[in-house]
């Protein structure tokens, strides 16, 4: 009896130290044109879309679409072509959580819509590889037509991840019939941080109004860093990363947490909003119920929040209520590059999962997604900044807050640096946007920031 | 030595699959954490193409990070006041004032109680949420303060007094069945004596239910400890001042993406549930 547990253990062991030696940062690799003459192929596309639910309109695309367009034609060359389309419509992050285990255990969709800012994280870790290396040949006459700024979005130490699925920008939303009834402009453009907290304070008489949303805290993610600190901290002349070093506790940081404590300590801002597990979303709802008077925000909300058909928290009355101002610069001039005024800009890209089966078959589907006729279809007569010039082109002059992001905030906008460790650094950001907001000073919660960024980053790369 | 007359191969046969059962989703999932632990692996980023062993770095930062004790201390308030105080003192008190009422009433009000036990978490966390919410909240609605958002507020105490309307089934069903072992004749007898309710409890109950205050307090202190349920109603917020350790290692884990240092925070919660299993062990043997 003995003899046989001790042997089961030691083979129980055996098993485990192969498992061990086995799992840890398996590398990947294939050949780029596996099964490219198969006559029946299956892709699955994931994205951060439901039907009926968060990105609606994107879903809708690729559900009533794409997949039967693209089987249509494949079908047209004699190829069998199936296109299943994994829906989620969750958080960011966790969306981010699950690609990331997706493609570390070797499973996940064959097309996947991510954040460009995950693209350093996930190559650095071997999980998504530069196009040419997954598919070969990545020749495209559509590659003309992206802009050079907006392709960098794809990119990650001067190497092709993958295809941007356009960009935006951020401006001061702000609801004009709140702003009538405090006796504010309707073409209200603040030139200083102290005239939005002015104006702030003008809207604060007003019952169950709350003046501003500067998204502050963890609980709110990505959101807080940029719809928040970050542009607020381009309009103290220092972007956030600067020559290889990151901005610890500097003035500059201080001042933005000054501005924090201005609106969350004064009464200008809901500090309990931002705590709220589902803080941004509600946000969303009280701006269109007419009970936030000043939101930063991207053109996002106005495409996809407060659109009167489709949004999430849909105004009936946006294209008449919803007034839309420049973010501005701590004081007139202030701003990085000696801007006025300043922007903070972002958008997802498509890749390929290294580990698809039909390496070129992706690639022939990543090519029709982004053709024109896909990125028109997947407006919906709506307007926003595409990837593509030609579609721009055609469709942003019919909205005039999408052709106010094109023409003045596009050219004066920053992006955030694509670096592995950008995330870490955004969090410490939030970490003291959620300090000051429940009643740190700004001081200590810039020192306690500057800590946690020396052991995300290292002292060395702390400026 | 061999009574069952199977012999030692057909023995080993016999338990063989059990064994490979436990080593594949036990021993492994544990030796694999371990392992893990004392790595700098990542969700993302260099370090999860190719992590190094780091040795105990991670259980020295984890013991030096202040969200760690944090969390440790709020890991021990929730169990203290949730478990060994809340769901036996009310399971207990169920179980003893159920005993002499009408049986419809006695079915009725265990159903109640055990209908919150058998609930799915998200269900229940669900509901939860729709009676603490800021909005229209039935508390709030109840109390006339409709501006109160409980969860953000009192996150501790909203998650404590979840967890015993949570879990104070089991206590209730132990404690019913440990008092039907109580002699009647004894209770009967301290009642002819003219003593209270109190010291019924206390002196004649007791001595008899010790075992099972002492196994039930060790269960529902060992399960409060790994609960996750906490991480469905504030996820760990606002500001951390409800990230319990099952939470903490999870954000650490997942939305941080910190895998080694989160496996070697588990470890250490791993540590404190033995160390805890131990003491109650020793209380029992005493008994004996």
């Amino acid at each position: 009896m003995l003899e046989g547990m001790g042997r089961t253990k030691v083979f129980g062991l055996l098993a485990v130290c192969g498992l061990l030696a086995g799992c840890l940062g398996q590398p990947r690799s294939g050949d780029q044109a596996r099964n490219a003459d198969a006559g029946e192929f299956t892709l699955t596309i994931v994205a951060n879309a439901a039907v009926g639910g968060k990105n609606a309109r994107g879903a809708d695309w690729i559900q009533n679409w794409v997949i039967p367009r693209f089987t249509e034609a494949q079908k047209a060359k004699g190829v069998t072509a199936t296109v299943k389309f994994e829906q989620n419509g969750t958080g960011d992050e966790d969306f981010k959580t699950k690609v990331a285990l997706d493609l570390k255990t070797g499973g996940g969709g064959d097309v996947v819509e991510i954040d460009g800012i995950w693209l350093g994280e996930f190559a650095q870790a071997g999980q998504i590889k530069p196009l040419d290396e997954v598919v070969g040949d990545t020749s495209w006459d559509g590659w003309g037509q992206i802009p050079e700024a907006v392709q960098g979005l794809g990119e990650f130490e001067g190497k092709t991840y993958g295809v941007p699925m356009g960009t935006d920008g951020r401006v001061l939303f702000f609801n004009k019939k709140l702003f009538a009834q405090a006796g504010l402009p309707a073409d209200w453009q603040p030139r200083s941080w102290q005239d939005v907290l002015d104006a702030g304070a003008e809207l604060k008489g007003q019952a169950g109004v709350t003046p501003i949303q500067l998204n502050a805290g963890s609980a709110m993610g990505e959101a807080t860093t940029m719809q928040g600190v970050l542009p607020a901290l381009v309009g103290t002349g220092r972007p956030v990363y600067e020559n290889g070093k990151w901005q610890g506790d500097s003035a500059q940081v201080r001042d933005v947490l000054e501005l924090y404590r201005k609106i969350y300590g004064g009464g200008l801002g809901d500090p309990v909003l931002q705590q709220e597990a589902n803080g941004r979303q509600r946000s969303f709802a009280l701006f269109s119920e007419n009970k936030i008077g000043i939101l930063l925000e991207s053109d996002y909300f106005w495409r996809s929040v407060v659109e009167p058909v489709n949004g999430v928290a849909k105004m009936a009355d946006r294209d008449s209520a919803v007034g839309w101002a420049l973010v501005p610069a701590k004081e007139a001039k202030a701003g990085v590059g000696g801007q006025d005024f300043v922007s903070m800009s972002g958008g997802g890209v498509r890749v390929i999962n290294p580990n698809t089966r039909y390496p070129r078959q992706a690639w022939e589907f990543m090519q029709f997604l982004n053709s024109a006729e896909a990125v028109r279809e997947s407006l919906a007569g709506t307007a926003q900044l595409t990837q593509r010039q030609d579609v721009n082109d055609q469709v942003l002059g019919g909205d005039p807050m999408l052709s106010f992001i094109a023409e003045k905030v596009l050219p004066i906008t920053r992006y955030r640096p694509g670096v592995a460790d950008y995330p870490k650094v955004s969090a410490a950001l939030q970490q003291a946007t959620a300090d000051v907001v429940g009643g740190m000073s700004p001081d200590e919660a810039a020192k306690a920031y500057r800590a946690s960024l020396v052991k995300a980053v290292g002292e060395q790369n702390v400026g | 030595m061999d009574s069952s007359g199977l012999g030692v191969r057909r023995a080993v046969g016999f338990v063989a699959p059990a064994l490979v059962l436990i080593g594949v989703f036990l021993v492994f999932p544990a030796l694999w954490t371990l392992y893990i632990g004392i790595t700098d692996y990542q969700l993302t980023g260099p370090a999860a193409a190719d992590p190094q062993v780091v040795g105990a770095d991670n259980l020295v930062e984890a013991v030096r990070d202040p969200l760690f004790t944090n969390s440790v201390w709020l890991t021990a308030l929730f169990v203290l006041f949730s478990a060994v105080i809340g769901q036996n003192v009310l399971g207990f008190g169920l179980a003893w004032s159920l005993r002499s009422v009408s049986p419809w009433l006695r079915r009725t009000a265990e159903g109640l109680v055990l209908l919150s036990w058998i609930l799915p978490s998200t269900v229940v966390a669900f509901l939860w949420f729709a009676v603490l919410s800021r909005d229209t909240g039935t508390l709030g609605l109840l109390l006339g303060s409709p501006q109160t958002s409980w969860l953000v507020e009192y996150p501790m105490t909203s998650l404590i007094i979840f967890n015993v309307w949570r879990g104070t089934a089991f206590s209730m069903l132990l404690y019913t069945s440990a008092l039907a072992a109580v002699p009647p004749s004894q209770v009967e007898t301290a009642r002819l004596v003219g003593a209270s309710g109190w010291q019924t409890v206390r002196d004649v109950v007791f001595p008899h239910i010790r075992g099972h205050v002492l196994t039930n307090t060790l269960l529902i202190s060992l399960w409060t400890a790994n609960d996750f349920t906490p991480f469905l109603l504030t996820s760990g917020g606002p500001n951390h001042r409800s990230e319990v350790l099952p939470v903490l290692i999870y954000r650490q884990a997942l939305e941080g993406g910190q895998l080694g240092y989160a496996s070697a925070m588990s470890m250490l919660l791993l540590v404190g549930n033995l160390v805890v299993a131990l003491v109650y062990l020793r209380l029992l043997r005493r008994r004996a």
